[in-house]
């Protein structure tokens, strides 16, 4: 490939080729080739064809929960992400650690465990769910059900980006907001949020973007009926296993484009975020 | 928090000590740690603890039945020979890969990174399928593979390609920024001193990047052994012959067979508990290390 010619600056260091051989090599047969697959066999449907697979209402309902519910579910983490990563940066409370590292647990857990907990805690007879119960609010086997598995799923990652750009910000620009009268609230909206904005964003964005192809842990949450609690990914299945190959393919090739395009834009704003990073020093 | 990160923030914890002026009454502050260790209760705590309750709900002995019964443990051994064979493949994959874009320039390097990312991006029931689609009865080599009797799809090599597509990315991911914020000139100073490439790589790149090595291996292992959506397509749910452990707890519990199914699922909560500690223990390392050598220089 010309493309990837090493431009010769009297690099002395060995294993070029090989190295860079193999990472193409194992890219190629592991992620490029099976992903180009999908797209070669739903070009096999016609237009019209294609048209019919991807926009059937049962599909169109799923595309609505699926981003619905992963946007609300990012939010929730923007939200409260900001807020973990706050309180875990700069105030001290017992358990403060353990707190820190069980943050990162939903990387860690299975997403199938995830989809019993979560359904167990909040069915109508759970912990949870039997508190909410008799205020009207039905969790398990709906909607709402599927904003929690997603709002899991996706907890640490704004709480990992927020945190370092915390971190970063130094002690003496709120000092001397607070030196020229500035009270915290207004620090905080005025220097703080406008610092640690990429950061959030990207958490933002990293969590929907992962909530958008979660799987194992909304279907035994959701209830999975057809127009109201179905995930994109859900139909995807449901049509392999009904042997509708040429739908399935052209359902996950609608989300494929849109997941790449989200892929692009937190490269975005993650270029963004270190450019803010290294100005400020 | 990546092993980078890590030494960025036991840097930046040392400067804790802040005025009146730059923190908040500490009403505010009791309010939002509350607020937060409510939210982090909800949506963790509270659903990680019901594994192990519901897990022992039908007593001790119910609970060791379920994990020693011969599907069970097929699963097990399914799960862990799956992670050893995606493990080690996709470690010498990240080593590579950071190994050139780490060490060398060439044009189209943001574009692979980039690439390697992908899988990331990609929702894992999308993995499964694109494997049934090349290996699959219908798909591009079906016909091949079962003209000379040879199963992937619906069989272990399914799970296992599956796995590695999801595992991917990891440990590349962990190696690339770690071994670029390296350099190479401690590399370059091997060489001149006679060393090969390969007593290079083996006696001072891999001891400079060792834990971050082991974060990326920390982090692929439980995904690998966690996964679910790419690997429930590819499986075909034949008990005892291909399935996971995350795969064997969703048919338990849709037979309503709760207690078995969190018994099982309790095992993996666990594995997840050790992912834990093990990654905090490698940050901290790292950031000793990281603390030790700045004060070296200094």
């Amino acid at each position: 490939m010309a493309i990837l010619k090493i431009k010769k600056r009297n690099n002395i260091l060995p294993g070029f080729g090989l190295s860079l051989g193999f990472t193409l090599f194992y890219l190629s047969l592991i992620v490029l080739i099976p992903l180009s697959a999908s797209f070669i066999k739903s070009a096999e449907l016609s237009f019209p064809d294609f048209w019919a697979a991807v926009s059937s209402p049962r599909v169109v309902a799923s595309y609505k929960l699926t981003f619905g519910a992963s946007f609300v579910g990012a939010l929730i983490n923007a939200i409260f992400g900001l807020l973990t990563a706050w309180v875990l940066t700069r105030y001290t409370f017992p358990g403060k650690k353990i707190v820190d590292a069980l943050v990162d647990l939903p990387f860690a857990l299975p997403t199938a465990v995830a989809g019993i907990a979560l359904t167990a805690v909040y069915a109508k007879n759970g912990w949870i769910g039997s508190l909410l119960e008799p205020l009207g609010i039905n969790v398990a086997f709906t909607p709402l059900g599927v904003v929690v598995a997603l709002t899991f799923i996706g907890l640490p990652f704004v709480v990992r980006t927020v945190q370092p750009a915390l971190e970063d910000l130094e002690a003496e620009t709120e000092e001397a907001a607070a030196s020229l009268g500035a009270n915290r609230w207004q620090t905080f909206h005025k220097i703080i949020l406008p610092a640690i904005w990429p950061a959030l964003l990207t958490g933002f964005a990293l969590a929907f973007a992962r909530a958008i192809g979660e799987y194992g842990s909304v279907i035994f949450i959701a209830g999975n009926m057809p127009m109201v609690s179905e995930i994109t990914p859900l139909i995807i299945i449901t049509k392999l296993e009904q042997y509708d190959y040429a739908g399935a393919t052209a359902v996950a090739v609608v989300m494929l484009v849109i997941s790449f395009q989200l892929l692009l834009i937190i490269n975005a704003l993650q270029w963004w975020m270190s450019n803010r990073l290294t100005t400020s020093k | 928090m990546s092993v980078a990160v890590a030494s960025q923030y036991l840097k930046y914890n040392t400067k804790v000590a802040r005025s009146r002026a730059t923190s908040e009454p500490v009403w505010v502050r009791w309010t939002l740690i509350a607020t937060v260790l409510v939210f982090l209760s909800l949506f963790l705590f509270i659903p990680l603890a019901a594994v192990f309750t519901e897990g022992l709900r039908k007593g001790f002995a119910t609970y060791i039945a379920a994990i020693v019964e011969p599907d069970a443990l097929s699963a097990i051994k399914l799960t862990l020979i799956a992670a050893a064979i995606a493990l080690p493949l996709n470690l010498i994959f990240g080593l590579a890969a950071a190994w050139a874009i780490a060490k060398f320039e060439f044009k189209g390097k943001s574009m692979l990174i980039t690439l390697i990312d992908l899988p990331f991006a990609v929702s894992p029931v999308i993995a499964g399928l694109i494997y049934v689609l090349i290996f699959g009865l219908q798909g591009w080599l079906g016909e091949w593979l079962s003209d000379y009797d040879i199963k992937v799809v619906f069989a272990i090599p399914g799970i296992v390609l599956a796995t590695i597509f999801v595992t991917f990315p990891f440990i590349a991911r962990e190696l690339i920024p770690l071994m670029q914020a390296q350099g190479k000139e401690e590399e370059e100073a091997a060489l001149v001193l006679g060393a090969s490439g390969w007593q290079i790589f083996w006696r001072v790149t891999i001891p400079n990047v060792k834990w971050g090595l082991l974060y990326g291996v920390i982090l692929t292992n439980a995904r690998a052994m966690g996964e679910f959506g790419a690997v429930s397509v590819v499986s075909g749910h034949i008990r005892g012959l291909t399935n996971t452990m995350p795969l064997h707890v969703e048919i338990l519990y849709n037979e309503y067979n709760y207690a078995a199914a969190f018994a099982v699922a309790s095992l993996l909560a666990f594995l997840a508990l050790i992912t834990l500690a093990l990654k905090s223990y490698v940050e901290w390392q790292a950031a000793k290390n990281a603390v030790r050598a700045e004060q070296e220089i200094e």
